[in-house]
């Protein structure tokens, strides 16, 4: 066990982290907001989540959820964008491949610590999901999916750790299957639902997978920005060209995903569909508006591409920062998409009395302090991991 | 061709449209009531002779399950005075944050200054191709073989929601003393397996608004209401392709 430790975790080189009272209050704080976010997770549980959450039997899904969708989009992301180097061979996206790998893992870890409060009954999941498959189920497939996309991502960290590059990229290769298989599984969990006008077609699952490479593009330039930072090294001339490949990839499919959001509001517009029309109106120009125009597309879409091009892919503190924006901005499309989705009541066509025609759903202290654990857990990985793996430096650069 | 010529030739069936053709037409708020050449709508001619207005009509030989248990609402006869909701909250043990059936409030115009009020019971439809149990990973919900109604094994159920999610009629909602999601069966362990004949919320109707029975029966009431001549028969949202065993009609009320 030791020694295969020894192999995994770098015991010199690479860059070592300085000790300072920020750095260890931060992560002093973090964990104190992780084990508080958890504690209210398992309150909710023994209370019942009709008691704690905000969530109703219309709008069964929330902001937790959306957190989840949010680490899995991203995981994938990471995956996919790290693929395209050390499983793919394409040179310039080489040195990310460490970082990536490792912020992939951290990241889907997080999301399965959002998920496990946001289900009922999470314990029974570990045996029916064996002993009771639906094969037909989305969600069945992408949980499974999901399991042996962490493993293949764990075992593929461990060979790049030790070296072992070619056999790392074959799990790499596995890991990218499993994961785009789960995404887009993830995508059908929405699309599949026939009554579900707003998510429904084969739009959802293809959306899933080209939104995930544009998170990964933003986590991956932003984490690797801000592991340097935060530790106070110098990155080596290989590792900014790599991420300025990144951000030119990232520009591509942030303009790809504006197409595809253009003209699924034009689909939801043009000639009224029916439920598709009303949530596109909240959305547009609706309590979602907001979220909508500012969230999504000012801040997850056109902010970091115009950063990206106005330093023309080089000034790679101005990208982190666009990065960022983007990343809060991507969280607020997964909240409007999981939302929005269920806003529109069933029957909204029958003219009920008392029904709205948006739903009404605003997330609980409970819901917030969970989705936040996810966060800062997230957060305390990748600072330890920073440490533990010395800079994620890899032998080519 | 005139209307009267159209309405010589035979009717052609609904069962042979394709049924993006069949959706497209009942999102526009249509009846298909008549004939179609190749596949493709030619008319709209007056009801009489039509085959039912909704492509979920029950077909005889659709019928998987012996008995195959649905209802019929008569909706107009709805009063709203709520004793089904009671009843079923009485004899399930629904709690007070949940329901299995409600009835719905709908208003209509019918004059420049006259409104109509509806009365909608709903309830599962314990449809045919359930949106409900495709999405459940665990199989804790599942259509019986043997009837065909929707049940829960609510040990399996992990509490995901997709089937609340899935559910295009609201008819699910997570019991959290059971620690499932809970939803009507038709009374199937509180009443029809203990020899009762139908449910609780037939039972408690002052308005006879509900019938309860097996449609693969052609001497149950419900088979014949259903298969009434000249009368429309309809279920809700037929475009998501669930298929429900749960019928509405209106009744002619002899005033
Ligand atoms: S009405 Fe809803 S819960 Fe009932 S069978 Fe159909 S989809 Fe399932
Ligand atoms: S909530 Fe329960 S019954 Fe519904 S899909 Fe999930 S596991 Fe199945």
């Amino acid at each position: 066990m030791k020694a295969m430790l020894a192999k995994v975790l770098p015991q010199e080189g690479g860059l070592e982290g300085s000790q300072s009272k920020l750095y260890n209050g931060t992560i002093g704080l973090f964990w104190l907001l992780t084990i508080v976010g958890i504690g209210f997770g398992v309150h909710a549980m023994l209370i019942g989540h009709e008691h704690a959450y905000g969530v109703t039997r219309e709008i069964p899904w929330g902001l937790m959820l959306a957190a989840y969708v949010f680490f899995v989009v991203t995981s994938t992301g990471l995956c996919l964008v790290s693929s395209i180097g050390h499983v793919f061979g394409f040179a310039a996206f080489k040195p990310i491949a460490k970082r990536s790998v490792y912020l992939a893992i951290a990241t889907i870890v997080s999301g399965f610590l959002v998920i496990f409060f946001e289900i009922e009954n999470p314990w029974r999941m570990a045996v029916y999901n064996v002993i009771s498959p639906n094969l037909t189920s989305n969600i069945w497939w992408m949980g499974t999916l999901y399991g042996a996309y962490l493993v293949f991502m764990l075992i593929e960290f461990a060979l790049l750790q030790a070296g072992r590059h070619k056999i790392a990229g074959m799990c790499g290769l596995l890991g990218v299957i499993s994961g785009v298989a789960a995404h887009s599984n993830l995508g059908a969990v929405f699309g599949l639902l026939n009554g579900r006008e707003y998510w429904h077609g084969p739009y959802m699952p293809i959306y899933f997978i080209v939104s995930a490479m544009m998170s990964g593009c933003a986590t991956v330039i932003f984490f690797h920005w801000l592991g340097y930072k935060i530790n106070g090294w110098k990155m080596s001339e290989q590792l900014q060209e790599s991420l300025r490949s990144v951000a030119k990839l990232g520009a591509l499919l942030y303009i790809v995903i504006m197409f595809f959001t253009t003209w699924k509001c034009i689909a939801g517009l043009a000639g009224h569909p029916p439920g598709e029309y009303e949530a596109f109106m909240a959305l547009l120009d609706g309590p979602f508006a907001h979220n909508f125009w500012y969230g999504e597309v000012a801040l997850g879409l056109t902010i970091p591409l115009l950063i990206i091009l106005a330093v023309r892919a080089r000034n790679l503190t101005a990208m982190a920062i666009g990065s960022a924006a983007s990343i809060v901005g991507i969280f607020v499309m997964r909240y409007d998409l999981v939302v929005m989705g269920l806003s529109i009541p069933g029957f909204h066509e029958l003219n009920i009395v008392d029904l709205p025609h948006i739903l009404p759903y605003t997330p609980t202290l409970h819901e917030w302090m969970v989705t936040l654990s996810g966060f800062t857990f997230c957060t305390i990985l990748f600072m330890m991991g920073e440490r533990l793996f010395r800079g994620h430096l890899s032998e080519d650069h | 061709m005139n209307i009267n010529e159209l309405e010589k030739l035979t009717n052609e069936g609904v069962d042979d449209l394709p049924s993006l053709e069949r959706r497209t037409f009942l999102r526009a708020g249509l009846a298909i009531t008549g004939l179609f050449m190749g596949g493709t709508i030619l008319s709209l001619t007056s009801v009489r002779g039509a085959k039912g207005a909704v492509a979920s009509m029950p077909q005889d030989k659709r019928h998987a399950y012996s008995p195959h248990y649905s209802m019929v609402m008569r909706q107009n006869l709805c009063v709203d005075c709520e004793r089904c909701m009671d009843a079923c909250i009485q004899t399930n043990h629904v709690p007070h944050y949940g329901w299995r059936t409600r009835i719905l409030e709908r208003t209509r115009n019918i004059g420049p200054q006259e409104k109509e009020t509806i009365f909608m019971p709903v309830l599962c439809n314990q449809c045919n191709e359930p949106p409900c149990v495709r999405v459940c990973p665990t199989v804790a919900t599942y259509k019986d073989k043997v009837t065909g109604i929707v049940m829960m094994e609510s040990k399996k159920c992990i509490g995901c929601k997709t089937c609340m999610a899935a559910c295009p009629y609201n008819a699910r909602y997570f019991n959290e003393e059971r620690r499932a999601v809970d939803k009507c069966n038709f009374c199937w362990d509180t009443r029809l397996t203990k020899g009762m004949k139908d449910t609780a919320c037939v039972e408690a109707c002052p308005a006879k608004v509900r019938v309860f029975g097996d449609l693969s029966d052609p001497n149950s009431e419900v088979y014949k209401l259903v298969h009434q001549p000249e009368t429309t028969v309809w279920v809700l949202r037929p475009e998501t392709g669930a298929l429900p065993n749960v019928f509405y009609m209106n009744v002619t009320l002899d005033i």
